[in-house]
């Protein structure tokens, strides 16, 4: 089973963030960077169904800067066999043009299922992995919480509205992985030490046919100052009071 | 040249979401700011009878594919359908609700298109003619103003952030039945079986009140004070990561930023400390109420209201209020 796993480098989620000087992007300044935590889940699930039928290998795509690597070197950490960088310097991918980068590049690869996380929680567009899916002209299901492949055919839960639909699909196929699907491994000490001879392929990428334009970043206006009511079960017919009242919520 | 809004109705079994409401509401806002016609397209199985309702908010025409291979929505299916419409009225602006259906359609009607989108806005306005969305980025810890620079302008709705309001003039609509060619034999990927999740609270993400709990509530079976309170107010029941993670709530109950993002007009907080990954999913709730035994949780600097004490205490003591308010 051949499986790739599309990865983008995000900010750690407890990252303070600062508005950069264009007003239009974040500072990159002292941002720690890890491996969006979506696509975590997707990696573990390409490297178990790696390890249940014992054959193939697992290709993490990334589309970043050079700094990409170190999120690439993580998820070889952790099984991935080897890696593939799309280089580039441009600092605002739009979803369209990174997936046209990912298809253009996967056009040429051979796999059996293609994976990617549910949205990348910094920009949170939730778009690539359908984009990509239909430049390719495969069939895709997102949300995935569980995954069961057989043979030729696919399997998996999508958690929507009201409970949950079971999709069934040939491969190969894109599948776009949320938290409940696994529980990802943390790389072996071993794992490091051999993800350091794995290999990571840089080629050089120019991003195009930019469909959307960013004119703004803005910090979300303050909530308005809240305050505590009172300590305990005395301070309940003053909240009551101020729902009914005050706020007109119930 | 393109002109006029589209919004995609979204209905299941007949009956249409709450969030195609709130994207009809805002699709007429902006046709009237634009100068031009508001329309909706409805996909479904048996439909004809329901798309009287899309009348009360004013659209001036509804195109309806109606098709027993749209009866059970997939991708491939209406991204065909959806986007075949969408070529043939050329509108300039095409909103969608950013509910689980829209947020698996739009990307890829885009695709089809060519088009950019705009997904999960919050606000959405016309600037120098064109549409201009905002959205959080960064977990909420910033926002991004952004148009998209070809035709059709694409956006997502963020449910429940945006009101639906009905008209109170009757307006004259045009239904159109569109021809829907588009072979079953196209649909690689189906649904084959919906399991229910049961129960008859509200959705999360569509309710107007949550009750959350958190790892303060301690084990499962504790969570009966939270559904109490949540079943006295009508609303659903929410659970941070580490109750979920620790097997209490089961994972679509999860709130925040690796679970569902909510808007609801008040989400109660019980036993929640207020990790900035649990306020990226409810802090654009309109109020917040936290009940927490310890003053210094950060739970407290987004809370309008807030109690310090024990929730075991507290929840009950809140739920006998309501349902005494109820009686009254
Ligand atoms: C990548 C990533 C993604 C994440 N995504 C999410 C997410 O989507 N959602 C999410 O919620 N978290 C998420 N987290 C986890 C987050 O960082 C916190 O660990 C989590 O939100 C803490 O949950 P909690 O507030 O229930 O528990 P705690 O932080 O342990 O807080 C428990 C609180 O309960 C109070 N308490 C205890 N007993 C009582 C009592 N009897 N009465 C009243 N108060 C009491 C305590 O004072 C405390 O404030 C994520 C973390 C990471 C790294
Ligand atoms: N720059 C990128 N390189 C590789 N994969 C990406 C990139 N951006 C997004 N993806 C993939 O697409 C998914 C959805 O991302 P997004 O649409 O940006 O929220 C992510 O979880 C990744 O799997």
């Amino acid at each position: 089973m051949n499986i790739v796993v599309c990865m983008k480098q995000v900010p750690d989620t407890e990252t303070r963030i600062k508005i950069g000087s264009d007003g239009r992007s974040i500072d990159p300044a002292d941002v720690e960077w890890i491996v969006n935590p979506y696509d975590e889940y997707a990696v573990e699930e390409a490297l178990q169904m790696k390890e249940r039928t014992g054959a193939g290998e697992v290709v993490v795509v990334s589309v970043g800067n050079e700094r990409a690597t170190t999120a690439i070197r993580s998820c070889l950490a952790m099984g991935a066999d080897r890696g593939i960088l799309l280089k580039t310097e441009h600092p605002f991918g739009d979803t369209f043009s990174i997936a046209e980068a990912l298809a253009n590049l996967l056009k040429e690869m051979e796999f059996d299922v293609l994976l990617f996380g549910k949205q990348a929680v910094d920009d949170d567009n939730a778009q690539v992995a359908q984009l990509v899916a239909h430049m390719l002209d495969l069939p895709c299901v997102t949300v995935v919480t569980k995954l069961e492949i057989e043979g030729s055919t696919a399997k998996a839960h999508r958690e929507v509205e009201g409970g949950t639909e079971i999709v069934e699909t040939s491969l190969p196929s894109v599948f776009a992985a949320e938290k409940d699907l696994n529980q990802p491994r943390y790389a072996s000490l071993k794992g490091i030490m051999t993800a350091k001879k794995k290999q990571i392929e840089e080629k050089e990428t120019q991003l195009g046919h930019f469909k959307i334009e960013v004119i703004e970043m803005l910090k979300p206006p303050p909530r308005p100052e809240g305050r505590i009511v009172g300590e305990g079960r005395e301070a309940v017919p003053e909240l009551m009071q101020l729902l009914k009242n005050e706020a007109n919520v119930i | 040249m393109a002109n006029g809004v589209l919004v995609f109705a979204e209905q299941r079994d007949g009956v249409f979401r709450g969030p195609a409401f709130e994207a009809l509401t805002q699709g007429r806002r902006l046709a009237g700011q634009l100068g031009t016609d508001l329309s909706a397209a409805v996909l479904g199985s048996g439909i004809a009878g329901t798309v009287e309702v899309l009348k009360e908010y004013g659209v001036d025409a509804v195109f309806v594919a109606d098709s027993e291979h749209l009866a059970r929505y997939t991708t491939e299916g209406y991204a065909d359908v959806f986007s075949k419409i969408v070529r043939e009225k050329n509108p300039s602006i095409v909103l969608m609700p950013a509910s689980s259906l829209g947020r698996d359609l739009a990307p890829r009607v885009a695709a089809h298109l060519e088009t950019g989108l705009i997904t999960e806005c919050t606000a959405l306005e016309i600037s120098d003619g064109r549409l201009l969305g905002t959205r959080p980025v960064y977990a909420g810890k910033a926002l991004i103003k952004t148009f998209v620079k070809t035709d059709p302008q694409m956006a997502t709705l963020r449910p429940k952030v945006f009101s639906a309001e009905t008209i109170s003039e009757s307006k004259e609509t045009h239904v159109e039945q569109v021809d829907v060619t588009t072979g079953a034999e196209r649909i690689r990927a189906k649904v084959i079986e919906f399991q229910s999740s049961g129960g008859d609270r509200p959705e999360l993400t569509e309710a107007d009140i949550i009750v959350s709990g958190g790892r303060g509530m301690g084990n499962a079976d504790s969570f009966n004070v939270i559904e109490d309170l949540a079943d006295a107010l009508g609303a659903a029941v929410g659970a941070s990561r580490s109750a979920v993670d620790a097997g209490w709530r089961p994972h679509p109950d999860q709130v925040g930023q690796t679970g569902k993002t909510v808007s609801p007009s008040l989400y109660i907080a019980c036993g929640i400390s207020g990790a900035i990954q649990h306020l990226a999913g409810m802090s654009s709730s309109k109020y917040i109420v936290a009940i927490n035994k310890n003053p210094d949780a950060p739970i407290f600097k987004v809370a309008t209201y807030g109690i310090v004490g024990d929730l075991f205490e507290v929840v009950p003591a809140l739920t006998e209020e309501v349902k005494k308010l109820q009686a009254a």
